[in-house]
């Protein structure tokens, strides 16, 4: 099974009429798609453009998303949140001469391009012609510094590890995610329902947790995928149980066996799984036993689709899903030289079984010995009394670097904290802390502080924001 | 509580957690004489931080680094006043 196109995909399934795209303002039948655009019946200008999604809103830019496809020969997608000065590099970069925009208020030279304007509302078309082109789908990375690195999929490495697993249902499958489908983990989700006959409710810019909570359990979402740090955040708003899924899916960042754990408490009759994937690589692999890190089998076990191995404890990934290439000049090449793509996501055996433990550019030096601040958080988010917490360098004048914490306290351990008359508990929970932390790491991996804090700073991708040391 | 006692009840407290055996302290003893480690006086600075509000180190004017206890507990005096 392949998909030709997004819009063919739509025009020859027999499209239920249940079906749709929604938003905090408005539902799209998928059905109307078949005799409607969004580009104002300017799709025919955009034919081989290559085109930059610029719009505001998600629904906006899924509806282009649907009708550009196959239609373009390329598709650049803007993720909301990145800053309007990284336009222009990018405009050069991706030879950029068409314009999709809903007046998102990022302002580009209008000379320099194609403006189509788009929005969620529909206008007749009589006749879609199909397209012809195998689009380009590029990808901005988040990197944390810098500019964005541009990733070139298809739909064929897009849409492999959908097609792969795709199960048929009798019941309707509506999808939700916290991510922004125009980066990849908001992207496959997208494709999951468009191209596994279900439904997508997408979140809103600015919209609370609670809000979009509230929201995807009114329309019923079956299926719903999000960070840990995503998780954390809807368990602790106390909306989590708005939603009764089916189907939960973690990814992005490392799933510890307390956010596993926490979410099939929240979800008891829902599959918890957690899903490996970045935008170079694509999806490797998904988890579905309810237990943190992955099987040894999973490695060197040579599958058609994808295969992994670990290389100085970094895992390495070659498979049908992951990017074409870089774009632009002097970009560094995506593989080694068997085709592998070194994620940066360093992992541990212990017996049979895997687990990440950090990533290659984020360890902090504590004297020459390596900590990686995801290892001390798992421990930390282990203990009953966290909801969540950062750990983190701090520069030192003995070792260089410290590792120091910042922890969300759950609301019980917070109001009884409050409640409290002694002045001493917020110390006495330090030092049990402390204690707890000792027990489970190494000397030099155990913050030599602790920092309570009303909350943790996500950033746009979903995942806890780190300040790299 | 004053400076000094609170950098000795710092002392106090991390070699227990590290399970060091903490020698008598005086003011002349050797800072590698008393029993703690580099890790240990890392741990020791980034709560006097917290505590004190201060990092001398990043701040003194003089490098040489504190020899003694009496040393650590001036630089530390000094940068409270």
């Amino acid at each position: 099974m392949t998909a030709v196109s997004l819009s063919s995909s739509l025009n020859s399934a027999k499209l239920s009429s249940h079906r749709f795209l929604a938003d905090r303002n408005t539902i799209v039948p998928l059905r109307d798609l078949i005799r409607g655009s969004s580009l104002c019946s300017r799709l025919d200008e955009l034919r081989g453009r290559s085109a930059l999604v610029l719009t505001r809103d998600q629904l906006s830019a899924a509806l282009a998303m649907i009708e550009l496809d196959g239609v373009c020969r390329r598709l650049v997608l803007w993720p909301s949140d990145l800053p309007a000065e990284q336009v222009s590099s990018i405009l050069a970069t991706a030879s950029i001469d068409a314009i999709v925009s809903d007046a998102s208020g990022v302002q580009v030279d209008r000379a320099v391009a194609y403006f189509v304007s788009s929005g969620s509302h529909l206008t007749p078309i009589n006749f879609r012609e199909r397209g012809s082109h195998r689009t380009e789908w590029i990808l901005l990375t988040s990197g944390t510094t810098g500019r964005p690195k541009l990733v070139m999929h298809t739909l064929s490495t897009l849409a492999a590890p959908i097609l792969a697993g795709v199960t048929v249902t009798r019941d309707p499958i509506v999808w939700t995610t916290f991510y922004d489908i125009r980066r990849y983990g908001g992207l496959q989700i997208f494709l999951r329902a468009i191209l596994g006959g279900g439904s997508l409710v997408l979140s809103g810019t600015d919209e609370s947790t609670t809000e979009f909570m509230i929201r995807a359990g009114t329309n019923g979402i079956t299926h719903i995928s999000g960070t840990p740090s995503h998780w954390r955040g809807a368990l602790m708003s106390g909306s989590a149980r708005r939603i009764d899924p089916q189907y939960v899916r973690v990814s992005g960042e490392i799933a510890d066996q307390r956010i596993l754990d926490d979410l099939s408490q929240c979800y008891p009759r829902a599959k918890i799984a957690h899903a490996f994937a970045s935008t170079e690589a694509g999806v490797a692999f998904s988890v579905e036993d309810g237990l943190a890190g992955f099987p040894t089998s999973l490695i060197g076990r040579p599958r058609a689709d994808v295969a992994m191995r670990i290389e100085d404890g970094s895992l390495r990934i070659r498979s049908t899903r992951m990017a074409v290439r870089f774009l632009g000049e002097g970009s560094k090449s995506l593989t080694d030289n068997e085709g592998f793509i070194d994620t940066g996501d360093m992992v541990e055996r212990r017996d049979n079984r895997y687990y990440f433990i950090g990533r290659k550019d984020g360890v902090i030096n504590v004297g020459g010995r390596k900590v990686h601040p995801e290892e001390v958080e798992s421990v930390l988010n282990s203990h009953p009394a966290v909801q969540a917490s950062l750990a983190k360098p701090r520069n030192n004048p003995i070792t260089g670097a410290i590792v120091v914490a910042d922890i969300v306290l759950t609301d019980n351990v917070t109001s009884r904290i409050r409640a409290s008359k002694e002045l001493n508990s917020t110390g006495a929970l330090k030092t049990e802390l402390l204690d707890f932390c000792h027990r489970a790491l190494q000397p030099y991996k155990v913050p030599a502080t602790f920092r309570f804090v009303e909350s943790l700073a996500v950033a746009a991708s979903g995942k806890l924001l780190r300040r790299n040391a | 509580m004053s400076t000094r006692s609170v950098i000795l009840q710092h002392f106090e407290d991390v070699a227990k957690e590290q399970d060091k055996e903490l020698r008598p302290l005086s003011d002349d003893l050797p800072l590698v004489d008393t029993g703690l480690d580099s890790l240990c006086f890392a741990i020791i600075v980034a709560r006097l931080e917290d505590e004190l509000g201060s990092d001398p180190f990043s701040t003194a004017e003089d490098d040489s680094f504190p020899v003694t206890l009496g040393d650590f507990m001036r630089l530390y005096e000094h940068t409270a006043k």
